[in-house]
Parts: structure tokens; sequence; C-alpha cells
């Protein structure tokens, strides 16, 4: 393991995908884990119609969009009467104070956590750490994450980097458990690890899968046990989650959840689905006394001003995506240096960090559709891609933050030349060095494609021209 | 996942839309595309004011210069036939970013229309010519990448293959990954050359390992990287577009 923390950010994509690239370890921890996801995506939904359940799916979210402001006002109102305590958080920053201060007010010394990518975004380890409260992540891979000093380098797996043998190291350094392959002995180590603290801690953090606006229920989604025991152990519990996690019925929920496990880890149910629906009752001998959840902005309502941008709301964090994105397998999740990964990554972190942060991630895409072919709500992820790279090129609406940030002289001078050009048909016959004109249009000089390819050789002449000759019955091959 | 597209009966005269790409770099596939079709019986128009499809400035956010390259190339197809395009990215283009393009403005009538019309070419030859083939040919085995916006933009990852599957003495076999993209992704494989080359190299690995010596398309921006990757290593895999190896062995 390395000693030092290394950090990753967006703005250093091409040097952390460059050293992802020339590490093997990496290289094939990646391809062998999304093999294996697609292939167990595939066969789980061999015998469903999915177009029509993706169809579903997707309607239920853009029904669940259409109406947020009412759902989220309806989720309120049945969440207190279910004795849950509601927060808004306009910002990561807002949210963490909300915790810490409920944290605070109980005391509390030790957070117990279960999966929150929403916790991830508005980094609320840290935050408590500062606070002198410490935050445990108690979803296995979150937990050796944790215990690595790394983040989650997949929203579903947060571990998918790390193999076997790295994870052993992992433990023996910091745990002290014996090294070994064998998965059963380190599991039930980290079980046995994790278990005290569940009973010592003040306070359980969780994320939700689906909020549930009619009956006020929460949905957290989850195959280790691990999100009970934080949601029903600590005296408190808070959930917290975006708020375009919410959806209008308790019927939604079936199909959402049946798309959300096989799309995710290719299971057609998870080993734990809780519903939560408030506090211990006064006649009921377990549970947390205070539930709280936090609803967190965060850029989203941004997001959901725009008719184009609002599609990006409609995610469930299923993370098939990543999974069947050919630069995520090559590059890794840490390569983004971004909460979220792969190509949801690139269509939501450029509103929460900024176009000028985030300019790489839009084109770190070949446009291939892999992602919404597999996405289960049927997110136009490509086309939102390009919509970005437009903002980026302030050719937009101007309404993504830091719009308009990679538009240089050099390269609209280059696009223009190329209308002009495809917009003069006599001109575009004419130019006899067309091909080299068009290389020249290039962002960059033709190097980075001839280190690794033999350039393609313009033909003596173009299609134009033979059939010209083809025409006149000559030249014919 | 495309529509389901109706076909028309096969017409008597097609537009063909030879891209950019086959002007420049691979006329001769544009010219076999011609030949294809003509010996059906098509008469083949081939407007001689085309140019681009606009297609890289468009996957490079620059919209407004995309709509002034797509919209000098609407007016070349003012007759009601097919426009037959031998790329699936340019067809692409055309049939679903067209219409999004000249949305709300003067012209998204005549983008629709337009894209209507569009037939990505083994897409025409199979549905609509239900193309006869008799191979010629010695016989060989051989591998097919099929573009990724031929497959999931247009829907069309069997044409191709069923194509091939009409010549009589040509085995096609399937690299593993057959679906995953070969990291061309036009100005992609530039601002991202190192992903790129990485996702090339495991497409020219993957048909290596199949051991066919001969590979085929039906887009030449991922010939271009397939082949030139090929060729970078000093391999004997040569590729083709689909149109000229169709012409090669039943002519």
């Amino acid at each position: 393991m390395s000693a030092a923390v290394q950090t990753f950010t967006p703005k250093a994509f091409h040097r952390q995908a460059h050293d992802a690239l020339g590490n093997p370890q990496i290289r094939d921890n990646f391809r062998r884990a999304m093999d294996g996801l697609m292939s167990k995506r595939r066969d789980v939904f061999s015998d469903w119609d999915l177009e029509t359940l993706r169809e579903l799916g997707a309607n239920i979210r853009l029904r669940a969009l259409a109406k947020l402001p009412d759902l989220l006002e309806q989720l309120e109102a049945n969440c207190q009467a279910n004795g849950i305590r509601v927060h808004w958080a306009a910002d990561g920053d807002e949210a963490c104070r909300i915790i810490r201060d409920i944290c605070e007010s109980h005391d509390a010394r030790a957070v117990i956590k279960g999966k929150s990518m929403v916790s991830e975004e508005m980094h609320l380890n840290d935050h408590l750490e500062q606070a002198g409260i410490e935050a445990l992540e108690s979803d296995l891979g979150e937990y050796l994450v944790q215990l690595n000093q790394q983040t989650p380098s997949h929203i579903i797996m947060p571990a998918i980097h790390l193999n076997t043998d790295e994870i052993s190291e992992i433990m023996h350094t910091k745990t002290g458990t014996e090294r070994t392959r064998d998965v059963d002995y380190m599991t039930a180590a980290a079980r046995q690890q994790l278990r005290e603290r569940f009973m010592a801690a003040d306070v359980g953090v969780s994320g939700v899968n689906f909020a549930v606006a009619e009956t006020g229920t929460l949905c957290l989604v989850e195959n280790e046990g691990n999100g009970r025991m934080t949601t029903t152990v600590p005296p408190v519990h808070i959930a917290v989650t975006g708020i375009e996690k919410v959806v209008e019925q308790l019927r939604d929920v079936p199909p959402l959840y049946a798309l959300l496990t096989r799309s995710a880890t290719g299971q057609h149910v998870t080993t734990y689905f809780n519903m939560i629906s408030g506090p211990r009752k006064a006649d009921e001998h377990d549970g947390p006394r205070e539930v709280h959840l936090v609803l967190v902005d965060n850029g989203r309502s941004s997001i959901y001003q725009d008719d184009e941008l609002l599609d990006t709301l409609r995610c469930i964090r299923c993370g098939a995506c990543m999974n069947h994105c050919p630069v995520y397998t090559r590059v890794g999740g840490h390569t983004y240096g971004t909460t979220y990964p792969g190509p949801i990554g690139s269509i939501l972190m450029p509103h929460m960090l900024g176009l000028e942060e985030t300019k790489d991630l839009p084109t770190a895409s070949s446009l291939c559709g892999a992602c919404g072919e597999v996405c289960p709500v049927k997110i136009p992820i490509p086309d939102l891609l390009v919509r970005l790279r437009k903002e980026s090129v302030g050719e937009g609406r101007g309404n993504v933050p830091g719009a308009g940030v990679k538009r240089s002289g050099k390269e609209v001078a280059a696009w223009k030349s190329f209308q002009w050009l495809a917009t003069h048909p006599a001109a575009w016959r004419r130019s006899t060095a067309l091909a080299g004109k068009l290389q020249a249009l290039m962002p960059s000089s033709i190097g980075p494609w001839t280190d690794h390819r033999t350039a393609p050789k313009p033909a003596k002449a173009s299609l134009h021209a033979l059939v010209k000759r083809h025409r006149r019955g000559e030249g014919e091959a | 996942m495309a529509p389901v597209k109706l076909y028309p009966p096969r017409p008597e005269k097609v537009y063909l839309f030879g891209t950019c790409l086959i002007d420049m770099f691979y006329p001769e596939a544009g010219l076999d595309a011609i030949r294809l079709l003509e010996r059906e019986g098509i008469e083949v128009i081939f407007p001689d004011d085309q140019t681009c499809c606009g297609q890289p400035a468009y996957t490079s956010g620059y919209h407004d210069e995309a709509r002034e390259v797509a919209r000098a190339q609407l007016g070349l197809f003012p007759d009601p036939w097919p426009i037959v395009v031998p790329s699936g990215s340019c067809g692409g283009m055309m049939r679903t970013h067209y219409p999004q393009l000249f949305a709300g403005s003067v012209d998204e009538a005549l983008a629709r229309d337009v894209a209507e019309r569009v037939f990505e070419l083994t897409e025409f030859l199979v549905h609509v010519c239900h193309l006869p083939l008799e191979d010629h040919g010695e016989p060989e085995t051989i591998a097919m990448h099929t573009s990724c916006s031929a497959r999931r933009e247009m829907g069309l990852a069997d044409t191709g293959p069923a194509l091939l599957a009409k010549l009589g003495q040509v085995e096609l076999v399937e690299q593993v990954r057959a679906s995953e993209c070969c990291g061309f992704g036009g100005t992609f494989a530039v601002r991202h050359p190192e992903v790129s080359s990485a996702m090339v190299e495991d497409k020219t690995q993957a048909i290596e390992a199949t051991g066919a010596k001969h590979f085929v398309t039906s887009d030449c921006g991922c010939l271009m990287n397939i082949a030139g990757r090929f060729a970078h290593q000093g391999k004997d895999v040569k590729g083709e577009h689909i149109a000229s190896y169709l012409w090669r062995r039943t002519s």
C-alpha cells in the first residue's frame, strides 16, 4: 500500500488517466470486475422484457420529477406525521452543519454510517472529524476505503479498485488481522470489528434509495445488514439524501427496486430492503428514538430548472453506466477525481463543481452510447455529455457554472474554418490539400494520433472525383 | 434503442451521401457502395455539393457551426428518394441529431424530412434491397467491428453480419467484447489520446485473437482507428469498409 494518501482532482484527469493506464493492477482489477458485472446484469435480465421495464422506470422517475416541489412538501408532511424530523439543506456545508448540530445536541462522539454517496458528496466525515466526532463507515467496501484513507472508486462498490491481496494487506496493517486470501476470514474479522462499533455508536447516518412521498417512508437497499444495524441500533438515526430521490407512491418502488438491483449487481433482490417509517413507538422495544431526514439540494434545483439537464436527476444510482463505460473500465473511478465517477459523474459533477474544475469530464467519452443503452431509467447520457460540451465552449444556454470556460480563440477559428469550407462546396472540391487542412482543425496536433496509430493517407482522388469518372465510364478501380 | 422503422419498397433512385472521411480517405468505399446499389438496378444520385454532415463540430459542442454545415446539406435532396449513407456515425447524425439541431427553426420540417429518409448502407441493402449476394471469393475467415453509432444510435447491430452471412465462402468470427467501442469517437481520440489508444489496443488484440487476417467495418472512423493501430504495430491484419468487401467478393 502506498504510504502517502493520494488525492485526485478532476482537473488532473489526464495525468491521473495516464497513471491508471500504466498501472497493470488497476487495469486488471477494473477489467475483471466490470466484465463480471456486465455479464451478471445481462444474465439477470435475460428473462425480462427489459425495454418495457426501463420505460416504466423512466416514466416513474419523470412523473416524480414533474411533481418534485409538491412531492417534497408531501414527503415532509408525511414524514413529520410519522415522527421523522425533516431538515432542508441548500448545499453540502449546510447539510453537514445540520448533522453536526444533531450530533452535538446528543453529545455524540461516535457516528456509525451506512453507505451514502450524498454524504461523500458533502464530505461529511471530514466535517464531523473537525468537530471531534468520529464517523465510521460500516459498509464493508466503504470501511476498507476508509481504513486505506481513500475515497470510493465506484458508487455501488467503493473498494472495487482493490483485489483480495490488497484488501488483506490493508486489514493486516490497519486492524492486525492475519495476511490471507481467505475472504470468509476477512469478512468475519471486519464483521467482528464493526459489530462492537454499532453497539457503541451514538448516532447512525444512512443514505436513502427511495423516499416515498405518499407514505413518508424511507427505503434503503443493501446487502450486508449494516444498513439495518445503522438505522436501528443507535438511539438516533439521520438519513441524508438528495432532493431528487423522492417517488410519488409506494407502488412506484417495486419496479425501481427491480431495475436497481439487477442493473447494479445483477441481483434479483438484495439481502436487505429496509423501509423506515419513523422512530421507535411507545410500545416498541427497539429502533431509534429519533429519526431525522436531511434533504440536500447542492445544485440539484439548478439542474431542475433546465428541461434538458433535468434528465440527470432521474438517476437511481445503480452504477450500470460506469460498469459498461469503456473509459471508466480502463481508467478506474479515482481518475475522475470526483465523488461520482464515470458517465453519471461526468453529467452531474459539472453542476456541483463547475465546468472549470470538470472541463475534461464531458469530453472523456467516445459517445459510444453504452451508458445510455443500459441506464435503467433511460437517461440520455450521451446527449447530456454533448450538451455540457456545448456549455463548455460557450454555445449553450449559459446556465451551468463555468459555462464558456473552454472557449478559445484558436479552436473557434478552427471550427469557423471548417464551417466555411463545408459550406462552400466548390472550395471543398477544389481543395487539393483537403485532408491536410482538416487535420489542422484538430484542437492539437496530429501527434497524439500517430503516437499509437499509422496516419491514414489522403486518397489521390476524392469520392467526388471518382464519381465523375464513374459517370463517364472511365477509371474503374 | 432506435424506434421501429418501417422500410419502403425498393425505390427507382436513391441519393448517396458519401461522408467526408470516405471522400478524403476511402473514396473507393463510396464508389463500391454506388456499384452495389447500381447492380440492383437503382439509380444513384450523388449530389456534387455535399461536404460533411457536421458531426465533428456537433460532438465538440460547436453547434452553431455544425448547424450551418448541416444546413448546407439539407437542400441537396429535393426529391423524395431515400438518402443512403455508408456510415452509421454520419447516418446517426443526420437521422437523430438534424431534427434536434433545427428544432424550432424554419428548417425544422426540412431537417425532419431529410432525417426520415436517411438509411445506413447495410440497413438499406438488407431491409430495402433484400440484397442477393453471390460469393466469388476464396474461403476466408473475417471479423467485423460494427460502429457504436450503427449498433446503438441507429439500432443496426445485425445488418452488417446479415450481409456477410450471405457470402457462402466467408465465415464471420466474433471477437470478445464485440460491442465495445474501438476508441475512435471523433475528436475523443485527439482530446483523450491515451485512453483512446488503450481502447484501440484492446480492440486490435480481440480481433487478432479470432485468427482472422481481415476485418470489415461499416464506418470509416473505426476503420481508420483500428487499421491504423494494426499498421502501427506492423501486424498483418487488414481492414476494409464492408461495401468494398461485398463488392470485391461478388463482382
